[in-house]
């Protein structure tokens, strides 16, 4: 059942169209990620989802109907960067958040999901980015939420940092929760959610669950070379079943025929020590899309 | 109620933690009133500067007539010549100047300087004979109860105080809130805009009657002011001014997050209100629009008010018009500032 069901959702500002004719389901106790560069619409599609900016036009449905007051109570979001309210300790912002709800989490559980037992009693604006992301994080789910909006919640923070959010999200997820996050990381993604919709240029290019996706659009294998393993010029190499490209210093050829592809690099004399054999990830993919990189 | 408690339980300790913004609601109106107290002093009457050129002869004299030199009015300056005293007049550093030793008592003035006339008058009166005087003029003094300034300035100082601290410590705050996005936040949860502003406008009376009693209190200890009316339609009509001006401060904090374009409104407003809401000095003999906008001002209804209780021993009865006008701002401004709220920029 889809607990989020949203319709042909459009945001007009003055001079663009941030959010094009967007729908999209999200199921139940499902990881669901919208992924896409920045400035692809999808933290405008979150926020809209969210109810904290309104939409043009369009339909967003909870639990198949429109969102009533008692969403905000069954709901936890949050947001990419937010300040808070400040001179309070961590365990007075989180106090004070759950008073604003009905049925807000044990605080103790809460500090202990989010591993902040350490920086309970400082300030919230003295703690590190990567405890600060995990104070919103526990802010999202101070109300035990049914549903929680992460909107790229581990952009800025170092690995270790981010596999500590990792970690709280897959923990979340057991518990039954449905999250929903934005995200420009591959990894990320492809790590977290069970689903994903591809954004670019306020439109949804591509949903599916990340193995779905790459088996469909993403066939066969990459081949990547230093360029100064070619004796010739690359480009010459492409055929219908070989795709060149090149990125920085490397040649990448795709293809989802390894073994001609392989034979046609040897006649053509070039240095093999070099190469790596991968499959596709969604970078790959949304590459193949749009043509552009994730981060460009 | 227990997200209203939350919020101003929150907002209470932001304000008694941020130490620099405690120290300088407290501090201000103390210092200022400690300045005024010092220059004014109590009793005291305005004193013009008198710079005297010694009588020319053999010894230098700067004596005056008996007359001139036990004048209250003039604060005297011992000159080395009359070229420096005439040099410094013109700069209006001096009043008047007087040369010792002269019969009739010359003396000089600028054209240009109003206190000069005065003090030029007041030297003519205080050397002329008194019998002389009296053919002129009849000198009456009245009896009973009078306001020094210090006391007459004391009400304004704190309502002053008061605005400052309503319409920036709300107006600033709720504006920075929306930029950095903590209003965002808070959007996200079941808080209604109503709750969040009543928390604000609540918290803000209690820090504006706290820092006020503390001022208030060491006021009263170190210059001897005192409330002559009821303190209950003191305390009145001081929290009703202090609602009215946090509840305008919600009006122009309602939309927007440039910091720089509310700062900018806010001075817009409260210099007006410093100077033409009787503050610092009556105007009594202004223009009829000044006096017109000056009553379209909140801060002036509740200096007036602050002042018939204290220093004229007015009760609820003699405010009752203040108390009504102030609660009538009161509402259409929080209606305003409700109706109008935004949580993002």
């Amino acid at each position: 059942m889809d607990i989020m069901k949203i319709n042909n959702l459009v945001k007009q500002y003055p001079k663009v169209r941030a959010v094009d004719g967007v729908s999209f389901g999200v199921r139940q106790g499902v990881c669901f990620g919208l992924l896409g560069p920045n400035g692809a619409g999808k933290t405008t599609t979150l926020e809209i989802v969210e109810g904290i900016i309104p939409q043009t036009s369009g339909e967003v449905l909870y639990k198949g109907k429109p969102r009533t007051r008692d969403f905000a109570q069954e709901a936890g979001i949050q947001f990419q960067s937010t300040a808070l309210l400040s001179f309070l300790t961590v365990r007075e912002t989180l106090a004070t958040f759950a008073r604003l709800y009905k049925n807000p989490m044990d605080l103790d559980k809460l500090i202990a999901l989010c591993q902040m037992e350490d920086i309970l009693e400082r300030f919230n604006d003295k703690i590190s980015g990567g405890q600060k992301q995990r104070l919103l994080l526990a802010l999202a789910l101070v109300n035990d939420p049914e549903l929680v909006f992460l909107d790229e919640p581990t952009t800025g923070l170092d690995p270790q940092a981010r596999r500590h959010v990792w970690d709280i999200v897959r923990t979340i997820k057991t518990q039954g929760k449905t999250v929903v996050l934005t995200t420009h990381y591959m990894e990320e993604a492809e790590k977290l959610c069970d689903e994903i919709a591809i954004m670019d240029q306020g439109a949804i290019i591509a949903q599916g669950s990340p193995a779905d996706l790459l088996q469909e659009h993403g066939k066969g294998v990459l081949a990547s070379l230093p360029a100064f393993s070619f004796p010739i010029d690359p480009m010459t190499l492409a055929d219908e079943n070989i795709r060149v490209r090149q990125k920085g210093d490397n040649i990448q050829l795709q293809t989802k025929d390894i073994k001609g592809c392989l034979e046609k690099l040897l006649q053509a004399g070039v240095d093999l020590h070099s190469i790596t054999v991968r499959s596709p990830n969604l970078e790959d993919l949304f590459l193949d899309l749009t043509g552009r990189r994730l981060r460009e | 109620m227990k997200a209203f408690w939350a919020l101003f339980t929150a907002r209470n300790k932001e304000f008694y933690r941020d130490r620099a913004g405690l120290f300088w609601n407290i501090a201000f109106p103390f210092l200022i009133i400690a300045g005024f107290a010092a220059i004014f002093g109590r009793g005291a009457e305005p004193t013009y500067k008198m710079g005297v050129v010694p009588s020319q002869g053999e010894v230098l004299s700067y004596q005056l007539p008996a007359r001139v030199e036990d004048s209250p009015f003039f604060s005297k300056v011992e000159m080395p010549n009359k070229e420096e005293a005439l040099e410094k007049l013109a700069a209006h550093r001096l009043d008047i100047a007087v040369q010792a030793g002269t019969e009739p008592l010359s003396y000089w003035v600028s054209d240009t300087s109003p206190k000069g006339a005065i003090a030029g008058d007041i030297l003519e009166a205080a050397a002329a004979e008194p019998e002389v005087l009296k053919n002129y003029t009849a000198r009456q003094t009245i009896e009973g109860f009078q306001v020094d300034y210090i006391d007459w300035l004391f009400p304004g100082i704190l309502g002053m105080n008061m605005m400052f601290s309503a319409l920036f410590g709300v107006g600033f705050v709720v504006v920075r809130y929306r930029k950095n996005n903590v209003l965002k936040r808070l959007a996200a949860t079941p808080l209604s805009a109503f709750q969040f502003l009543s928390a604000h406008v609540v918290s803000r009376l209690l820090v504006i009657m706290f820092s006020t009693l503390l001022v208030y209190i060491a006021c009263v200890l170190m210059f001897g002011f005192q409330c002559k009316g009821s303190y209950l339609a003191l305390i009145t009509v001081f929290m009703l001014g202090g609602a009215s001006h946090v509840s305008l401060a919600m009006v122009i904090a309602s939309r927007g997050s440039n910091e720089e374009f509310a700062s900018g409104l806010l001075n817009l407003l409260s210099w007006p209100m410093m100077f033409l809401s009787e503050v610092w000095f009556s105007i009594e003999g202004a223009p009829g629009w000044v006096k017109g906008l000056s009553q379209a001002l909140p801060l002036t209804h509740v200096t007036s008010g602050m002042r018939e209780v204290m220093s004229y021993g007015g009760g609820f009865a003699e405010i009752m018009p203040q108390i009504l006008i102030l609660a009538l701002i009161t509402t259409v401004f929080m209606a305003l500032g409700s109706w109008m709220f935004k949580w993002t920029g």
